[in-house]
């Protein structure tokens, strides 16, 4: 019955999302101002009604996974009664029907917060983006009932399910999915924020200030959400890789890329009145990636790790809704644009300069990851063969273009609006420079060997953060309150700066030892000694595992014992590896199980690594996130 | 006017290439090798001693040849398959072992008496663990009778014809789909003839 329940509300949700697309919109284009009123002012009320009706659905889908309800086909193939409670729970984003729903449930939640938090805007704008929103959602809705629905029945009932994939039973990848879709789905207000503004033809300062505060939330959700799963990777796939340059860590990062572009386009927006095109441009493009992301994880039409069940039949609609959105959006854009969007002039040199820079260069990253990503696909189709784009072409692509946006940062942030002097920003940064090329000559030989990569990489993320803490300094010491955006500006560009150290220290100084061991065996990486204690079976509530038990030494004394674990889940029968890591500051040591070698299971392989600053890509990641945060929490955009 | 056009037809070009890319498998990758005699080659076979297997040996009938390393981590998802498949006999399937041991291990350099038989202790343990489905196997140690069939990654399967000429490969983990779909009918046909 519940299931049948959250089915009924799924389509009345579909049906109320239909009006929420339609009539608030319809009543921005009728004449009479009487039933403009009415009609517009169903925005609110139709947001909130489709934000329940998806709830309850979602709830709905929640029991059957909390109650082991077996005859439901998706519960079926993605829990087990022995899987903890609150994985049963997470298992309802396991898959992709319940995903798809967890999708629409942000999107009708991100509409709500924006019915909410949108009494300073003049109801026209209110009904545009509630509409268009709304139609985003008829879409998805139409897209789940059609090709993807979590509630069907499977008859007979299975006497038990498949259990969810070992790999999503963990802590991070919980939160992962959540908080990516926050992060895509958040992209779509800004969308629709810029596609209203087109319809209306006000693309002016006080719509990139209403875009703002959302989007930079949308940036800091998906953020946050690429950091977890990268993190993720690292610690559970059981290789210590962190990135892996594969079709769905792209398709999330594209929109990451354009959406920290929009960010800093729509400053220059709200303070300078240029760029309008260019903004609204972007605005469209991070949604329009974040629905191509869905579009190659859907449809199979691309091989990835990320190996969600495919179906050509979805991967039709997909594109379709994909042609529709981002076509329409596309044509009303050169429509319209040519008459909004003139803006003001601009000098060569200045804030502006600086920050269209950036973004030209970030908009060529996000081209060429996506060349990479589908180069695949185009070869395929114009019967050209098959082949596949790996990492090193993403490396020798990315890295270059990234280097000058990073290192832009720091006169960008320092010019001024308007015209800025080129003497003028040397003469203000001659210091951090000098300070930064010296640690980047100096640190290498601390950290352990000289190389020009590692010095370059250092310079860029000592210039940064030396720059940083420069401007910090200055502002701290002149009188006057300092804005919450100040903060996240600077603790955002200095979470950068750490990454970026990170990146190259994991890079440069990373050691990794693949080796054979039994108990009492050991493996020296300088100053750490690795030993092979022992091996024990242990039991967990799904699964068998072996779990080894191994010291780590530095000058003759335990300074902490790993545990990594080779699971084995009883329902598929499939082996996880859970690495065995001790975090400090500056370093983790890695120890993972590989496989047994003889027949008594006494010999494995192992993997015994040393990675230097890991932590710190965590750290870096978690500052953007906390500058994202504050950001957008400034007073200006609760006024 | 007509700069504003330019991303909607860099999109449209985008969609037409999504569009045909829907059609196609990315996991079917044509071998030059479909139509030709399966390359030639004389291996040890899995079992302790000194007995070799060559593709002539399975000349007159219909036969599979799975490419596969306990080292894979693919091969362990499909094997349930193929075990499944063998005992329903209707097609032998020849495992080719394919560089088992490989270059980080620290036995790689060992002599080739030793790595025979590390492999074979290796993947014999495997087998018995997860089933076998093989009728023999064979052990490609330097992996240069995968070079000859073009071996693009493990797992990859082969079905090969009574006059030995290779008629379908697959590249990834088979799926009973797809032995359902594809490989029964075509060794059906194979048979007949």
């Amino acid at each position: 019955m519940i299931p049948e329940l959250g089915n009924f509300a799924l389509m009345l949700a579909a049906v109320v999302a239909v009006m929420q697309g339609v009539l608030p919109i319809a009543g921005t284009l009728v004449r009479n101002p009487q039933t403009q009123i009415t009609l517009q002012s169903l925005a609110r009320p139709t947001a909130a009604l489709q934000f329940v009706l998806i709830a309850f659905a979602f709830g709905a889908l929640a029991t059957s996974f909390l109650n082991n309800d077996f005859s439901v086909l998706y519960v079926s193939q993605h829990s087990n009664s022995l899987l903890p409670k609150p994985y049963q729970f997470a298992a309802v984003w396991g898959g992709h029907e319940g995903s798809l729903l967890l999708w629409v449930l942000l999107l009708s939640l991100w509409t709500v917060a924006v019915a909410v938090f949108s009494r300073s805007l003049p109801l026209d704008m209110v009904a545009r983006v509630i509409g268009v929103l709304g139609l985003i959602s008829v879409g998805f809705l139409l897209f789940i009932l059609t090709t993807s629905n979590p509630f069907e029945r499977l008859l007979p009932a299975a006497l038990d399910g498949k259990d969810l994939n070992p790999l999503l039973q963990d802590p991070g990848l919980v939160i992962h999915p959540p908080m990516l879709y926050m992060g895509y789905v958040g992209m779509a207000v800004a969308f629709a924020f810029a596609v209203s503004a087109l319809m209306s033809g006000r693309l002016d300062a006080a719509w990139a200030r209403w875009s703002r505060p959302w989007t930079v939330v949308a940036w800091t959700f998906l953020t946050f959400g690429i950091g977890l799963g990268s993190w993720w990777a690292y610690y559970e796939l059981g290789w210590g890789g962190w990135w892996f340059w594969d079709p769905v860590e792209n398709a999330s990062l594209m929109p990451w890329l354009v959406g920290t572009a929009l960010i800093h386009s729509l400053m220059v927006t709200e303070k300078r009145g240029s760029f309008k095109a260019w903004t609204v441009l972007l605005a469209i493009a991070a949604f329009s990636l974040s629905l191509l992301g869905t579009f190659l994880v859907r449809s199979g039409v691309l091989t990835s790790v990320h190996a969600f069940a495919s179906d050509p039949k979805r991967g039709v609609f997909v594109l379709i809704f994909l042609a529709v959105v981002v076509g329409a959006s596309l044509t009303l854009f050169a429509w319209r644009a040519p008459r909004v969007a003139l803006g003001g002039r601009m000098e060569l040199v200045s804030r502006e300069s600086f920050l269209l820079a950036n973004s030209v260069l970030l908009v060529v990253a996000t081209a060429a990851v996506l060349l990479g990503t589908i180069y695949p696909l185009i070869i395929d189709a114009l019967n050209l063969g098959k082949l596949s784009v790996g990492p090193p072409y993403f490396n020798a692509v990315f890295a270059p273009l990234l280097v000058p946006t990073v290192f832009l940062i720091i006169p960008g942030s320092v010019a001024r609006w308007r015209d800025a002097n080129v003497r003028e920003i040397a003469h203000k940064l001659r210091w951090t420079f000098a300070g930064a090329v010296a640690l980047a000559v100096l640190l290498p030989f601390v950290l352990g060997g000289w190389s020009l990569g590692a010095a370059f990489g250092l310079f860029l993320g000592c210039w940064v953060a030396l720059g940083t803490a420069q401007q910090v300094i200055l502002r701290v010491s002149k009188p006057g309150r300092i804005g919450a955006s100040f903060w996240g500006q600077h603790i955002a560009h200095f979470g950068m700066a750490v990454l970026v150290i990170g990146i190259t220290g994991v890079k440069c100084y990373e050691v990794e030892r693949d080796v054979r061991m039994q108990i009492g065996d050991v493996v020296t990486i300088a100053p750490y000694t690795f030993r092979l204690n022992s091996l024990d079976e242990v039991r967990g509530p799904n699964y068998k595992a072996v779990r080894a038990d191994v010291q780590v030494l530095r000058n003759d004394k335990v300074i902490e014992i790993l545990q990594p674990e080779k699971r084995r889940y009883f329902s598929s029968a499939m082996a996880m590896t859970e690495a065995g890591i001790d975090s400090g500051f500056m370093r983790d040591l890695y120890v993972s199980l590989g496989e047994p070698l003889d027949d008594a299971r006494t010999e494995w392989s192992m993997r015994v690594y040393y990675k230097p600053f890991v932590p710190w890509l965590w750290g870096g990641v978690l500052l953007m996130v906390l500058g994202g945060v504050l950001a957008a929490l400034d007073r200006r955009y609760r006024q | 006017m007509k700069k504003v056009l330019i991303p909607l037809v860099l999109f449209m070009g985008l969609v037409v290439f999504l569009a045909v890319g829907l059609k196609r498998d990315p996991r079917e990758i044509p071998s030059p090798l479909i139509g030709k005699p399966a390359p030639h080659f004389t291996l040890f076979t899995l079992e302790p001693g000194d007995a070799k297997f060559s593709p002539v040996d399975m000349q007159g009938q219909v036969w599979m040849l799975n490419v596969w390393a306990t080292w894979c981590v693919a091969c362990r998802e499909e094997h349930p398959v193929l075990v499944a498949f063998s005992e329903k006999n209707q097609v032998p399937i020849v495992g080719l072992s394919y560089k088992e041991i490989q270059p980080q291990d620290p036995a790689y350099k060992s002599p080739f008496d030793e790595k025979l038989k590390l492999a074979r202790e290796r993947s014999q343990v495997w087998l018995k663990r997860h089933g076998n489905p093989y009728v023999t196997s064979v052990m490609d140690l330097d992996g240069r009778v995968g070079i000859n069939y073009g071996v693009y990654g493990v797992p990859e399967t082969y079905v090969i014809d009574k006059a030995g000429v290779i008629r379908y490969k697959f590249v990834g983990a088979m799926t009973p789909a797809l032995l359902a779909e594809k490989v029964l009918p075509l060794i059906a046909e194979l048979n007949k003839s």
